[in-house]
């Protein structure tokens, strides 16, 4: 007996030390989002209802109920006589609430916490002070009384009657179930009425969508009050509400029902774990539903996607194009990085005037643009001039780099955007990087050896390097954990990795050693990624917060908190004043770099969100899931405009062609397929979109879309990438 | 199915015994029930959550497997102490054991000595992780059907094919570290195999030409050569090889005569070792100098010889993947077109397309005939150049026209107009007229033999018609000559010691027998080697008494019992080789064993259900 003890002691311990970051992004949540899910500190005596608008009267009754107690556990009779004969309460009440000792203990840790009273913390039960504080709060809300026979009752009558209402009205009020239905199992698990609680499971179940599968598998091993504490899915859904969107004719029948039926039960839970965002209008439709819903707390809320995003892309800086002859120049280039004496001949055409759309140049603020930087937009350009221009009947030629040997250890790859190293990541935590050209990796020579050369010669660059370390691919040393996200920054001189063991990396390319490991993340790592302009980077991991770094810092500049899981892939857009995370609780949220606010939440998909791509103009954003779709939103109006189907297994990779006419989404169903994306952008813009009310009618167009499927023999795609030609390239490792 | 399996999900718990047995291991005994309950429900619900947590490392991982890592990793996130401890290579089966009512599954965990561990030697290093150039894999994947290499004979030089391996590195210090590395299984032949490889190569390439028939039909009959076959074909691209550079023209022929013999053999698939024999059959026919003394020796026949082995596996091996005849095609014209070509290259360019049929005769040879007239003309009417040439082009022409004359014949309609050839052919033109004229003649002939008597042979197609025609009234005294079909078999027969036309690849002989009375049926007689004689099947199920003499015909007394059925009519028909890979092994014999011993060739007997025979039937 006594090692079940030390087990289960050993258990809270450690799920204090886990809980921290969910407590952590608790309170960004609060901030961001204000919703306020503990009361302030010196607020005394206010439970968790507390703040909430008034609300139905059990609600007030707990409340009551938890004043009370603290009152009698601080022997003031009097008070407790009086207020009860206020409130009306019977004699008993406060017994039977005691009698049901869990929500009762936490009532009174709760308050042993708001009062800040330490002699109220020592009177406090001893379970209480064991138990963690804040997964209480959240919990001790359902510590409601009601007959745990009655909730099955309960809820096939709001079936029957949603059921038996007008078509229109069904679909919409059809969403109130799965909510409804967690919450309510949550509410008899918590209660310790376990047998009630697996009868309701078992039947009700196989009532929900199929896309909530994955939760409610989480769900289903959750049979006991103690397994609540410590279970983020748990904790998601009560720290946040569901958000539920139904017009305001389906919300009053829903109302009058339950008034009528004196449902309290619903009534409370819908009153107090829903967010139901009324619109005026046309109920919607079921696919109309199906479209936007799946993400573990619900909805967007409309607001949450009201403020404007300047999606614009940044004006291009004026760069000196040289008037040599381009195949000169190229020679020039290829051979040893010479200087070019830039001649006056500026690129006027290109220097359009400002896009409406696009943030101010200095809205945040970008790295100046060094000699280097220069000569590779001029490479980019003349490259651009060759680019062939891709369409439906003009697909790109698809060269497919296959790992070998890898034993399923590679995780992640990368490009770098002139298509002339590859690096990759791997489980075993090594990072290896690539040159995919004649011109072999080279490291720079060494302190002592770099004092002998001559600065002044024309080729000193040439010069510092080491001949002797020359090799088609590095090794570089130093994760201890598998490396799950790998980034090129912009200029090629740096990689940026991240990996399961909470770092993210900075390697120098010239040296080929590690610079910098930035610490922040606790838990693993899942997806990195440079800016578009260098220096920037973003960073997202398990414990939910994506973290915005400049490379010469070694703590975060921002952090964006507000996704319920793991952030599963991070993407800098393409004018880098604006990050998008897709996360496993199905949604991508896009965050202002210079306010850390959430300015877009997109909700649709039934998967967690492995790959996203910015349109090139900024304007669109494709994203993958585990489900096997791949959604195109509109950021401007935050709008969900496409759904193209045909994957069968996790897309990893998105990109889109330079000019954005094809979108290419690789899968591990060992396939790329291919998408006719300008399609895709056009037939939604022909379309009325019903921008204000968010109600998007897709038609399944898939198959138009698609234009190409290509099958790889057994080698999972993992990354794909438009060279400065569109010839697309792409990389996963052979599963023999 | 959702459905279905949620339920399962929320029902799985571990059994209490499971927690008892663990509490036992750690020296907790005597668990009370309830205490086993709750913690067996306990760490269900752990190992769920520790699952559904690996989940996510999985998916990062980009795998669809999870492996024990992911469990590690999720342990680690949850903050628990990993497991320690080796991993096992060898897969440890559950163990079970039952006792005092209870019974049990658990890991026999042996404690092992740090020391062996430390001690053991390290396991070979895996191949290093290496980057396909996307080049490397068009090229690979282009030229697969022909590269492909069979472990066990890549012995020095012959890695570069196969890429297609997960295996295959880029690099040659890697590909060095492969051939190390990969488990390959060794075909090691046993002694007697060893013996009998010795036996037959030395007598393939020997002087005694009894013994080399001799070996060359095990070659072509055995059935358990495949365990050879790698050294087979090893040996012939090698002694091709050796003996092209040193022109010893009755080797290859022996050499030639092999991979003839591995042809034939129906139980051997040779379409593995192609990328060995075709080029050692395509460097016997077209090679610049294939003997001593051009100028004497036959090397012309072996060209033939090739140029037929080559036909034939064409037909046998080409496939849509492979495209074989097309890409052997290519390279004929290729060199035939090419001017500098040798007039022994040219020779067996044209001869080895026109082995391929008359349609590449047609589209290929025929449009360039006027061309290699006139180059012909240039030889023969010009100033004397070489003796070497005049033959060179001597043997050409006479090959063109040996083989366009029976196209041109077919194509072209009467009459024949000399002048007319001369505007269409240039220099050839009169040649070709006469030799038109005489295969049509032949032609006509053969026709009305066909009416009359029983014999079609055409050529160059292997395949042999016998047939007897008929009206039934007729057909009384003519029966013997199924008898006498092996004598005129012998015609094709391999003539020892020179290069000969290769025997009919499969051929059915199907002999329907129509006896005066109502019952009717066919049959197809196959004739097997096999000297056992494998017993007749008849498997004529309305077979009336009157059938009965073809049994026995099998045993030797053929002539004599068809006789005593004046009335009964066999037609022996031949069917181009079909699907049946069996029957190719019994008609290249065929006519060996028939000519020496016609009686003794086992005959199996069954029922025809090949349409093709059937409307040969004379009813």
């Amino acid at each position: 007996m006594a090692a079940v003890q030390g087990g289960l002691v050993d258990a809270v311990e450690k799920k204090d030390i886990k809980t921290e970051p969910s407590e952590d992004s608790g309170g960004n949540n609060n901030a961001n989002d204000g919703r306020l899910l503990s009361p302030p500190p010196g607020s005394s005596a206010s439970a968790p209802g507390g703040n909430k608008p008034p609300a139905g009267a059990p609600e007030d009754q707990q409340t009551l109920l938890a004043v009370l107690q603290f009152l009698r556990k601080n022997n003031l009779a009097e008070s407790v006589e009086i207020l009860r004969r206020e409130a009306g309460l019977p004699e008993d009440a406060l017994d039977l609430k005691a009698g049901d000792s869990a929500g009762a203990e936490d009532a009174s840790s709760l308050l042993s916490r708001v009062t800040v009273s330490s002699s109220a913390a020592a009177q406090a039960p001893t379970k209480a002070v064991e138990d963690q504080p804040d997964v209480n709060v959240v919990l001790s809300a359902y510590s409601q009384q009601g007959d745990p026979a009655l909730y099955g009752v309960y809820y096939s009558g709001l079936k029957r009657f949603i059921e038996s209402v007008l078509d229109c009205h069904r679909a919409e009020l059809s969403q109130v179930f799965y909510p409804l239905f967690v919450h309510m199992y949550l509410e008899l698990v918590y209660n310790n009425h376990e047998n009630e609680a697996k009868v309701f499971f078992e039947k009700f179940s196989g009532d929900q969508e199929c896309y909530y599968e994955d939760d409610l598998r989480v769900l289903s091993s959750l049979t006991k009050k103690e397994h609540m504490r410590g279970n983020e899915t748990l904790l998601d859904f009560r720290t946040s509400k569901f958000v539920l969107r139904i017009s305001r004719d389906s919300y009053q029948l829903l109302k009058r029902h339950l008034q009528e039926r004196q449902n309290n039960q619903i009534w409370n839970i819908i009153q107090e774990h829903l967010y139901i965002d009324i619109f005026d209008g046309m109920p919607r439709s079921k696919s109309q539903i199906d479209a936007m819903s799946g993400s573990l707390a619900g909805e967007a809320k409309r607001e949450a996607n009201k403020a404007k995003v300047y999606y614009g892309l940044l004006k291009e800086p004026e760069i000196e194009l040289p008037l040599d002859d381009e195949d000169e120049e190229a020679e020039n280039e290829e051979g040893k990085p010479k200087k070019k004496k830039p001649k006056k001949d500026s690129m006027g055409s290109k220097s359009k005037k400002q896009d409406p759309n696009a943030p101010s140049q200095t809205r945040i603020p970008l790295p100046e643009l060094k000699d280097s930087d220069k000569l590779d937009k001029i490479m980019y350009m003349k490259e651009a001039t060759k680019r062939i221009r891709l369409g439906p009947d003009n697909l790109p030629s698809i060269c497919f780099y296959s790992f070998l040997n890898a034993y399923q250890g590679l995780t992640a790859v990368d490009f770098t955007d002139d298509s002339s190293l590859i690096a990759g990541g791997f489980a075993d935590s090594t990072v290896r990087v690539w040159s995919v050209t004649p011109k072999k990796l080279r490291k720079v020579k060494s302190a002592a050896d770099l004092n002998l050369i001559d600065k002044e010669s024309d080729d000193v660059l040439e010069r510092i390097m080491d001949e002797k370390t020359a090799s088609e691919s590095k090794i570089l040393y130093g994760h201890s954990g598998p490396v799950y996200g790998i980034s090129f920054s912009p200029d090629r001189n740096y990689l940026l990795t991240c990996s399961e063991d909470g770092t993210i990396r900075l390697w120098s390319l010239q040296t080929f050693t590690c610079l910098v490991g930035y610490k922040g993340h606790n838990y693993p790592v899942w997806d990195t990624q440079f800016s578009p302009h260098g220096y920037y980077f973003i960073s997202g991991g398990h414990d939910r917060v994506a973290r915005l770094w400049a490379t010469d810092h070694y703590q975060p500049l921002r952090m964006f908190s507000g996704h319920l899981a793991d952030i599963t892939s991070t993407r800098f857009h393409p004018n880098s004043n604006y990050v998008v995370t897709g996360s496993s609780d199905r949604t991508i949220r896009l965050w202002d770099v210079l306010t850390g606010n959430c300015v877009r939440i997109f909700t649709g998909h039934k998967g967690p969100i492995h790959a996203l791509a910015f349109s090139p103009n900024g304007k669109f954003l494709a994203s993958g899931a585990t489900d096997g779709r791949v959604l195109l939103w509109d950021i401007g109006h935050g709008l969900m405009i496409g759904e193209l189907k045909g994957h069968t297994d996790t897309i990893y990779s998105l990109k889109f062609s330079r000019d954005g006419e094809i979108l290419a989404s690789g899968s591990m169903d060992n396939t790329v397929r291919l998408w006719d994306a300008t399609k895709a952008f056009d037939d939604l813009e022909t379309d009325d979109f019903t921008a204000a009310t968010g109600h998007i009618h897709l038609q399944d167009n898939s198959q138009e879309l698609l234009l190409g499927t290509y099958m790889s023999k057994s080698t999972p795609v993992i990354h794909l990438h438009f060279t400065r030609r569109n010839l697309l390239l792409a990389a996963g490792a052979y599963n023999p | 199915m959702a459905e279905e399996r949620r339920p399962k999900q929320c029902t799985v718990v571990l059994p209490t015994e499971s927690m008892k047995a663990m509490a036992e291991s750690i020296g907790v005994g005597q668990l009370q029930e309830e205490s086993c309950v709750a913690l067996s429900e306990e760490v269900s619900y752990r190992i769920k959550e520790i699952a559904q947590d690996a989940l996510k490392f999985m998916h990062h991982g980009k795998r669809r497997k999870l492996t024990t890592n992911d469990i590690d990793n999720a342990l680690k996130l949850k903050n628990v102490e990993p497991l320690y401890g080796f991993q096992s290579q060898e897969f440890i089966p559950f163990r079970f054991a039952s006792g005092g009512g209870r019974e049990l599954h658990f890991y026999e965990e042996k404690e092992v000595d740090l020391s062996d561990i430390i001690n053991t030697p390290l396991p070979r290093v895996p191949l290093d992780v290496s980057l396909k150039a996307p080049k490397e894999q068009q090229k690979v994947e282009s030229t697969e059907p022909l590269k492909v290499v069979k472990p066990g004979q890549e012995e020095d030089g012959t890695v570069q094919g196969k890429g297609q391996g997960a295996t295959a590195a880029d690099g040659k210090g890697k590909e060095k570290g492969l051939i190390r590395l990969k488990p390959r299984s060794t075909h090691e032949l046993s002694v007697e195999q060893q013996l009998y490889y010795k036996e037959i190569t030395e007598a393939c390439v020997g002087s005694c030409e009894a013994k080399r028939a001799e070996a060359l039909q095990s070659i072509a009959t055995d059935p358990g050569l495949y365990q050879m076959l790698p050294r087979f074909s090893t040996f012939i691209s090698e002694g091709v090889r050796v003996n092209v550079v040193q022109n010893n023209l009755a080797l290859l022929i022996y050499l030639m005569r092999m991979v003839k013999a591995l042809m034939d053999n129906p139980t051997l698939y040779l379409e593995k070792y192609l990328h060995e024999l075709i080029p050692a059959v395509v460097t016997c026919i077209v090679s610049k100098q294939l003997c001593l003394r051009p100028d004497v020796d036959n090397h012309w026949a072996l060209r033939d010889f090739a140029a037929r082995l080559m036909a034939q596996s064409c037909k046998t091996f080409s496939t849509t993947t492979n495209n074989i005849q097309s890409r052997i095609t290519k390279t004929f014209t290729k060199s035939w077109l090419d001017e500098k070509t040798q007039w022994t290259t040219r020779y067996g360019c044209i001869a080895g397309l026109a082995e391929l049929g008359a349609d590449v005769i047609k589209t290929l040879i025929l449009p360039r005939l006027t061309v290699e007239g006139a180059r012909i003309k240039a030889v023969m009417e010009g100033p004397v150049v070489s003796n070497i040439d005049k033959i060179g082009a001597d043997h050409v022409q006479s090959l063109l026209l040996k083989h366009c004359a029976s196209v041109i014949a077919k194509i072209r309609p009467q009459p024949d107009n000399v002048e007319q050839y001369r505007i269409d052919y240039g220099y050839l033109g009169p040649m070709l007229c006469s030799h038109v004229m005489k295969a049509r003649t032949q032609a006509a002939l053969q026709a009305q033999q066909v009416n009359r008597t029983t014999l079609t042979i055409t050529q160059p197609r292997p395949t042999l018609t016998v047939s007897q025609s008929g009206l039934s009234g007729s057909a009384g005294p003519r029966t013997p000559s199924i008898i006498k079909v092996p004598s005129s078999l012998t015609l094709m027969s391999p003539r020892p010691g020179t290069p000969s036309q290769p025997s009919p690849p499969a051929t059915k002989y199907i002999v329907m027998a129509t006896s005066a009375g109502p019952a009717s049926t066919q049959q197809v007689i196959t004739l097997s080697s096999s000297q056992s004689a494998s017993p007749v099947t008849s498997t004529v199920p309305s077979a009336t008494s009157t059938l009965q003499p073809l049994v026995k015909l099998e045993s030797g007394s053929g002539p004599g019992l068809t006789g005593s059925r004046p009335m009964q009519k066999y037609i022996v028909v031949s069917l181009p080789s079909s699907a049946s890979s069996s029957l190719e092994n019994k008609s290249s014999v065929l006519p060996t064993s028939i000519s020496s011993t016609p009686i003794e060739a086992g005959m199996k007997l069954d029922r025809s259900e090949s349409p093709g025979a059937s409307t040969q039937s004379p009813h």
